[in-house]
């Protein structure tokens, strides 16, 4: 009695196999998040959730539904340019506020802010 | 039309983004139309600088490098967390860019956070230096190299 009952094969499959990739690769992103020892290290994971792990998921969503209504259903796509746009301001704040805090504490590895105005006189200035 | 319709592209999103959302039928379009002159009439009392597209041909190429990279990305990442094992070892990037259009960085910071493995973590505008956090680092002048030729090129083309 349910409307998937009389879908079609290759529709069932395609859906599958994207729901599963993009639930995998986010599932990985959620280990690495927990498994990377540095705080640098763990800001590179959640981006595959991010992206193609979203991107399954949404990339299943069209299809299944398209399918179902007959007709393209494409409202997943607002979905895709929201994260995309919205990611990396919330990881330029993270990213910044641990690197303020690490300047603080004068944590190893860390670059100084200084280097970057500094080493730009050997550099030919920008147009003013 | 310039009074009544200041930001064609923001116009223009808008009405697609109503119409995606809402269904295609002649009350949402003429209702996305109201909601899309009213927004862009907002936009004008806010003054933003407006962004200057001037090569709309080569987004569509952008776009299909960036799609490809982030997914080789994904992949390299992914890879990394199932093995433990790297070739390289994370690491601080300084680019210097030329780039200088605020859009442009814009556009660049959603390249560069979106592609796993790289993560913007602060600009300098005085000098137009960039750095980013890489986790697996293995040759960082090819690194600089790829994100300068790649994106950076593409995007003054198509906003300077």
């Amino acid at each position: 009695m349910t409307p998937f009952a009389d879908l079609p094969v290759w529709v069932a499959l395609l859906t599958a196999f994207f729901l599963i990739l993009g639930s995998g690769l986010t599932l990985l992103g959620a280990i690495g998040l927990l498994k990377f020892e540095r705080f640098y290290q763990r800001i590179h994971a959640p981006t595959l959730g991010t992206t193609w792990g979203a991107g399954g998921l949404l990339i299943a969503s069209i299809i299944l539904f398209s399918a179902l209504q007959s007709r393209p259903v494409l409202h997943e796509i607002l979905i895709a340019i929201f994260i995309t746009v919205t990611t990396p301001v919330s990881l330029m704040l993270l990213a910044r506020a641990a690197l303020y805090r690490d300047r603080i504490e004068g944590n190893d590895g860390i670059p100084d802010f200084e280097a970057i105005t500094a080493s730009s006189k050997d550099q030919p200035s920008p147009d003013p | 039309m310039r009074r009544l319709l200041p930001y064609p592209v923001l116009a223009a999103s808008l009405l697609i983004m109503w119409v995606l959302l809402n269904g295609l039928s002649v009350g949402h379009v003429v209702l996305g139309c109201i909601v899309a002159v009213g927004a862009s009439l907002a936009m004008v009392a806010l003054q933003p600088d407006k962004p200057m597209v001037r090569r709309w041909d080569m987004i569509p190429r952008l776009v299909t490098v960036v799609l490809i990279d982030i997914l080789r990305s994904n992949i390299e990442v992914a890879a990394i967390i199932l093995t433990g094992r790297r070739m390289g070892k994370p690491g601080f990037v300084m680019i210097p860019l030329e780039l200088r259009d605020p859009t442009g960085l814009a556009i660049l910071a959603c390249i560069i956070t979106s592609t796993p493995g790289t993560a913007w973590v602060e600009y300098h505008a005085g000098s137009g230096r960039l750095r980013i956090h890489v986790l697996d680092l293995i040759d960082e002048p090819a690194l600089v190299d790829q994100i300068k030729q790649r994106y950076e090129s593409l995007l003054m083309e198509i906003f300077e």
